[in-house]
């Protein structure tokens, strides 16, 4: 009976298992393992445009077939060699940085005033900060182009009070592309904060306080290395899907902003090079696998310390 | 009422004495939150060295009054003084009291021995005595083996002493300690309040401390003050509190008690007569009370200084016994506790060490019993 009641349970949790890993296996494997396929393969003039990894060949004479396995690493080498790779990581990663600072700088102070804020206003504070992914995102980046643009809002805000005379444009820059993202990737930062800002017990400040510690000492003493696993987890989801980045870059930013989802989007679309794009991506993904496992790391800490 | 606590008369205590100067003051102290007035006009004096209990149930203000004097609130109306400072406007990083807090509030981020050492840093104390001090405090609660371990690695115990030695480091002159036993099994509770008291003793801080549980505050406290619905009810020494109760509050809130209601027939200087219809005979007590005759008063009398008989007593003269049918005996080891129904329909409650084994015990269930008790026994409450 209770061997029986085990198999059952046993059952019952791989198949509560089962479906995420198939859902992985179906949706990111599958694919990720057909892109690493593309690209090392040879580009060709065809439909599709690569060589297929796989042949036989048929060598009537001898009247025998053989398997052929034709592995390209050439695209992995283009990578390395070409100064537009290896610049377009480099300033990817420069950007969003700078988007991840950007978020800090302003997501910590809006989590910590919701998180003190009085209990029955935090949930319609938050609902604000989740309220813009209720529009499409390329709608709001749209809005931005109305606002940085010359002649928009802030070039006509600069001149009505006399800062400016000039027009003023800040579209189509480095600066448009940071004001951009950080205004899509702030509320993956202010989530995670909030999470852990909320959960801190607030006697700790007051015990703090008592011991003789100033508020400004007590934040950067307790509260700031209490919410570590917060501004790592916040700092990450916006770093992670930065890099990649694509939409806000081609919107907002000037023909000279050089990102690497751009160059994927111009090797696949433009060069129709599917091997060389797929090598791009694979390469991205290799570079984003270090702060993903941190991340997992922290998430697995955190999980432990909060039992 | 005049009222004599029996106590052995080796110097004069402190509240006692007009010449000593109080530590604290609380000065007609009220603290409201919205239209909920949490602590009501409170005026309190607690000496130098004293251990000295806010008791009260949850909500009565005790633990507002101490978050007061520690500067987390502001009191609406009145004054607070330590030492002759008025609190008034001082944070509470720059107060000369440290606190304990209920739930420790200890860092979950820092090791026994940071947190300890956490006030010291404040006031920028050389290292090397920071390392001493800190070493002295843990070897003071028992925890040097501790020091390097996180709070979430200790035990419920051991994180309450990290907190007393965080709190104690600082040598405050001034312990404030909210309910610092509460989250306490029973067995080690009795044996930390021991402790608590011998590091009181030993350090000479003026310990402070909030708690719902009276036996907590008779075992350990000076005096103590029981707070009902923000008001200070009565203030005393635990045996004052015990014996002489100036209020049905305070006599049903320590121990229990058997109240009888009765009128006053005689009120003489060396005595008191009261005609009770509850107890079925007349009530002698021998203190006099202000009272004019034929008022209408309450007399407590404690459960354990009843005394239970099958025989009538010998030399009773009426006054002071009672008859009654045993209903209930529930059997403690050291006590039983019996509920004597009287003739008169009132159920008194009857506690007796059990001077034989239970088997051999005398009185038993439906037996009728006489209850008897000595004139000192009852203590006279105003309506």
């Amino acid at each position: 009976m209770i061997n029986r009641l085990r198999r059952i349970g046993l059952w019952g949790r791989g198949a509560v298992l089962a479906v995420p890993f198939l859902w992985l296996l179906l949706f990111f494997l599958v694919p990720f393992l057909i892109v690493f396929g593309i690209s090392l393969s040879e580009s060709v003039i065809a439909q599709p445009p690569y060589a297929p990894l796989v042949q036989w060949l048929v060598d009537e004479d001898a009247g025998t077939t053989k398997l052929q396995l034709l592995l390209n690493l050439s695209n992995y080498l283009r990578l390395g060699g070409d100064d537009l790779y290896v610049l377009a990581y480099l300033n990817s990663v420069k950007i969003a940085l700078i988007t991840t600072v950007f978020c800090l700088l302003i997501g910590y102070p809006m989590a910590y005033a919701i998180a003190r804020a009085e209990p029955a206003k935090r949930g319609p504070l938050m609902m604000l900060v989740v309220l813009p992914f209720w529009t499409s995102f390329l709608i709001r980046i749209y809005a931005w182009i109305g606002i940085l643009k010359a002649n928009g809002v802030i070039d006509n805000l600069l001149r009505w009070t006399g800062l400016t005379t000039e027009p003023f444009e800040l579209l189509y820059s480095d600066w448009a592309v940071y004001i951009g993202m950080t205004y899509c990737y702030l509320p993956f930062m202010v989530l995670p904060l909030y999470a852990t800002l909320e959960k801190m017990d607030p006697t700790l400040l007051e015990a703090a306080a008592d011991l003789g510690c100033r508020p400004w000492k007590a934040f950067l003493t307790v509260t700031l290395p209490l919410s570590l696993p917060g501004i790592i987890a916040g700092s990450l989801l916006v770093f992670i899907p930065s890099v990649g980045e694509f939409v806000t870059p081609e919107l907002l930013g000037g023909p000279d902003t050089l990102m690497i989802g751009r160059v994927l989007w111009n090797e696949f679309f433009a060069n129709r090079d599917w091997p060389v794009a797929s090598a791009v991506a694979i390469a991205l993904l290799l570079f984003l696998v270090v702060p993903i496992m941190i991340f997992q790391h922290v998430q697995g800490r955190e999980a432990e310390a909060g039992r | 009422m005049a009222v004599q606590p029996i106590r052995k008369p080796t110097r004069l205590e402190p509240w006692q004495d007009p010449g000593q100067t109080p530590y604290v003051r609380i000065e007609k102290v009220t603290k409201a939150f919205g239209d909920f007035v949490a602590v009501d006009d409170v005026s309190l004096s607690i000496y130098r060295g004293e251990f000295f209990a806010l008791l009260g149930g949850s909500g009565s203000g005790k633990t507002t009054l101490l978050r007061m004097l520690a500067g987390f609130e502001t009191p609406t109306e009145g004054k607070i003084f330590i030492d002759g400072v008025d609190m008034a406007g001082i944070p509470p990083y720059e107060r000369p009291v440290n606190m304990m807090f209920q739930s420790y509030a200890l860092f979950p981020h820092m090791t026994v021995e940071q947190n300890v050492a956490f006030g010291l840093k404040q006031d920028n104390v050389a290292k090397t005595e920071i390392r001493e001090r800190v070493g002295a405090m843990l070897d003071l609660v028992q925890l040097g083996r501790f020091a390097k371990r996180k709070p979430h690695q200790l035990s419920g115990g051991q994180r309450q002493r990290v907190a007393l030695a965080r709190s104690l480091v600082k040598r405050p002159k001034l312990l404030l300690l909210d309910e610092p036993l509460g989250a306490l099994d029973k067995r080690l509770r009795e044996q930390t309040q021991f402790e608590l008291v011998n590091i009181q003793e030993k350090l000479g801080v003026t310990f402070i401390v909030v708690t719902h549980d009276q036996e907590e505050a008779m075992t350990m406290s000076s005096r103590i003050a029981v707070m009902n619905h923000g008001v200070i009810a009565q203030t005393g020494t635990p045996t004052e509190i015990y014996e002489y109760p100036q209020s049905r509050f305070v006599a049903e809130f320590i121990g229990s008690v058997n109240m009888f209601e009765g009128r006053v027939v005689e009120d003489q200087s060396d005595h008191v007569l009261i005609r009770s219809e509850d107890a079925g005979c007349d009530l002698y007590i021998n203190h006099a009370v202000a009272v004019p005759s034929g008022a209408t008063v309450g007399v407590a009398v404690r459960p354990e200084k009843i005394a239970l008989s099958k025989e009538p007593p010998a030399g009773a003269d009426g006054r002071n016994v009672a008859t009654g049918i045993v209903r209930e005996i529930a059997y403690l080891g050291d006590v039983s506790i019996y509920l004597v129904e009287l003739k008169t329909g009132k159920t008194v409650r009857v506690t007796a060490p059990n001077l034989v084994r239970r088997t051999e015990m005398p009185i038993t269930w439906d037996d009728e019993v006489y209850l008897t008790w000595r004139p000192f026994a009852g203590v006279v409450l105003a309506q």
